[in-house]
């Protein structure tokens, strides 16, 4: 366990912050890369709603020249955790390329894990028959964050990435240099710790594959969606009770084939009382979403932000208790705790509006028509 | 009149400039490149000071507040009002979620639409009613906890569906009263209130509201008094009051 509570006062204990967590997410629908600045200055305007007890960012695009390997961001305790996960990998997968993620001396952050990165290339005999490279990923995800002490997978998908910590989110987006990439969508995290530990792993986004997912709230039905999970496959081992999204709309998008819309009214389904007023088609559909997927309905407070390569989604817990608010701009796509977040970065949007309760804002990648070639 | 300009200040900067401005003596400050910043104006006592704010304050906006007037020339984030005393609060856009949270006087005016919560727990204390009101439509949970006050929507937006209120609305609601203009159905409302049609004596009581909500947004009191307005009380005063024994 991370415990390094010695020097510095300890936010809580030695004085009171009056707070909740911050989200941000920024989308450019057409692929547009732009660097992590934006970001941070728009999570950074937020700073009230943290603690320094942990922020982090995810950022879709990072990698165009490795873009058909797994990126495999790992955080470790030291050497020997970092030896036993390598061993392990080179048993499925053959490392590309792999070094340390660089960073750079913030005073602010007091590092004391080894963080490496590795492109990843599975091995055809280490596919499980009937099964995908996905699945494959999933299940040395779940291994190494269960079963080697001291390392930890923070992200593992494609072209993508997530750089996490404690401290402030302005703190940890400097250390890991996020102003030198570029992403066409960025999702930051401003942490309040309530119920769980602040600690590296536990610092928002939560990844698996290329989703991430960052969360102000509190999944009051965490062990009741974590059962759901379990027989499906999917451990949860990191002490928070974000987890469970990022292994929910795994299940449901990738493997269910749901929309991302249908997940969201599985997630924060209508209430029973709405459902009975529905004509009787959606009626059934949802009678039937809620009964046989119960054990994924998202209970508690929550503002959640998820994406993937291909979308990001904010949704509300379904009597919005906690913000969001979202706007758009020409091809941007803004998703934040607070519209000032927003207007910091983009002053003038085009469109501002506050998702109802439970109503997903669902951005997602245009499909430019194919360009034909005349030579 | 003192413009401030308030790019890039923290919170605690600010409040600190509008604080030592106001005990100097300034009535009418202007603050510019507000974003984000919480608490400004919170506590403000002076009854004849003014502070306008361009850009999107931070929440809490007029907390406490015990006097003299706040304009926002955009949209308001969350907690307007939050525990206000007295003094008025106008906001030419529209606001979030939980405002007027138990405010105890002064008035509140919207001109566009607001969030969740809408007055919730709002309280009357002696002499003091809070009043607020809310040019668009509101989303769910107005008024809930009420315990006192007038809470006014216009509806002059509608929302989605076509309401001018979301869903439960009075919800644990127990004194206080909230007029609606527009319609509103029977599952849009709490367990603990009945709706009945505003009579004339009741429009008279708002109408100076509404005055004054014309004065800062522009709109005719007549014709926004000439639709129907629905008014919306709880059944009882202490809905608890057979729960416990003694």
């Amino acid at each position: 366990m991370y415990f390094n509570f010695t020097e510095s006062p300890v936010p809580d204990r030695d004085f009171r912050v009056p707070s909740g967590c911050g989200v941000v997410g920024i989308m450019h629908q057409r692929r547009r890369l732009f660097s992590g600045e934006t970001i941070i200055k728009s999570i950074a305007l937020m700073r009230e709603r943290g603690n320094g007890l942990g922020g982090g960012f995810a950022a879709y695009g990072i990698y165009p020249e490795l873009k058909e390997y797994y990126a495999f961001h790992m955080l470790y305790d030291g050497t020997l955790e970092k030896k036993e996960a390598e061993d392990f990998l080179r048993e499925r997968f053959e490392i590309v390329e792999d070094e340390a993620i660089p960073t750079r001396r913030v005073k602010e952050v007091k590092e004391r894990h080894l963080l490496w990165r590795y492109f990843l290339l599975p091995k055809e005999e280490a596919l499980i028959p009937f099964e995908s490279e996905e699945d494959l990923v999933v299940d040395t995800v779940m291994h190494i964050n269960a079963h080697i002490k001291g390392a930890f997978v923070m992200s593992s998908g494609k072209n993508m990435g997530i750089f996490k910590g404690v401290g402030y989110p302005e703190d940890i987006g400097n250390f890991y240099r996020l102003d030198e990439y570029k992403g066409y969508i960025w999702l930051a995290h401003n942490r309040f710790p309530t119920n769980s530990v602040g600690w590296w792993g536990g610092a928002h986004p939560f990844g698996l594959l290329d989703w991430a997912v960052v969360h102000n709230g509190e999944i009051s039905s965490y062990g009741t969606n974590r059962r759901f999970l379990e027989s499906f496959g999917y451990r949860c081992t990191l002490y928070t009770d974000t987890e469970v999204v990022a292994y929910l709309v795994d299940l449901f998008v990738r493997r269910f084939g749901y929309s991302p819309r249908t997940t969201a009214k599985i997630f924060s389904a209508p209430l029973w009382q709405e459902i009975e007023r529905m004509p009787s088609e959606e009626k059934q559909v949802y009678t039937a979403l809620r009964t046989v997927y119960g054990g994924a309905l998202l209970n508690g407070p929550f503002a959640i932000i998820v994406a993937n390569s291909e979308m990001m989604m904010g949704l509300n817990d379904r009597v919005k208790l906690r913000p969001l608010v979202a706007a758009s701009m020409g091809d941007f796509l803004y998703i934040a705790s607070e519209e000032s977040a927003i207007r910091t970065v983009c002053p003038q949007p085009e469109r501002v509006w506050s998702p109802k309760a439970g109503e997903p804002v669902i951005g997602e990648l245009v499909r430019e028509p194919e360009v034909q070639k005349i030579y | 009149m003192v413009r401030v300009n308030a790019s890039g200040l923290h919170y605690r900067e600010l409040n600190a400039i509008v604080r030592e401005l106001l005990d100097n003596g300034e009535k009418e400050i202007e603050l510019h490149d507000v974003c984000g910043q919480r608490y400004i104006g919170a506590g403000l006592s002076v009854k004849d000071a003014v502070i306008r704010i361009y850009g999107t304050p931070g929440n809490d906006l007029g907390a406490f507040m015990n006097g003299g007037k706040i304009e926002v020339f955009a949209n308001s984030q969350d907690g307007i009002g939050n525990t206000a005393n007295d003094g008025i609060i106008v906001v030419h856009g529209d606001s979030g979620d939980i405002i007027g949270h138990s405010m105890r006087g002064g008035r509140i005016y919207v001109r566009g639409n607001a969030g969740y919560r809408v007055g919730i727990h709002m309280k009357s204390y002696g002499d003091s009613v809070p009043v607020l009101v809310i040019g668009g439509f509101v989303r769910d949970f107005l008024g809930e906890y009420m315990a006192g006050g007038l809470l006014i929507v216009l509806g002059l937006e509608k929302d989605e569906e076509g309401n001018v209120v979301g869903n439960f609305v009075g919800t644990g609601m127990h004194g206080g009263t909230l007029y609606i203009r527009g319609e509103v159905e029977d599952y849009q409302l709490g367990k603990e209130v009945k709706a009945e049609e505003a009579s004339p004596e009741d429009l008279v009581k708002i109408r100076p509201y509404i005055d004054e909500f014309c004065s800062f947004f522009g709109a005719e009191p007549d014709e926004i008094l000439s639709e129907r307005f629905l008014k919306l009380e709880p059944y009882t005063h202490r809905p608890y009051g057979k729960l416990y024994a003694y």
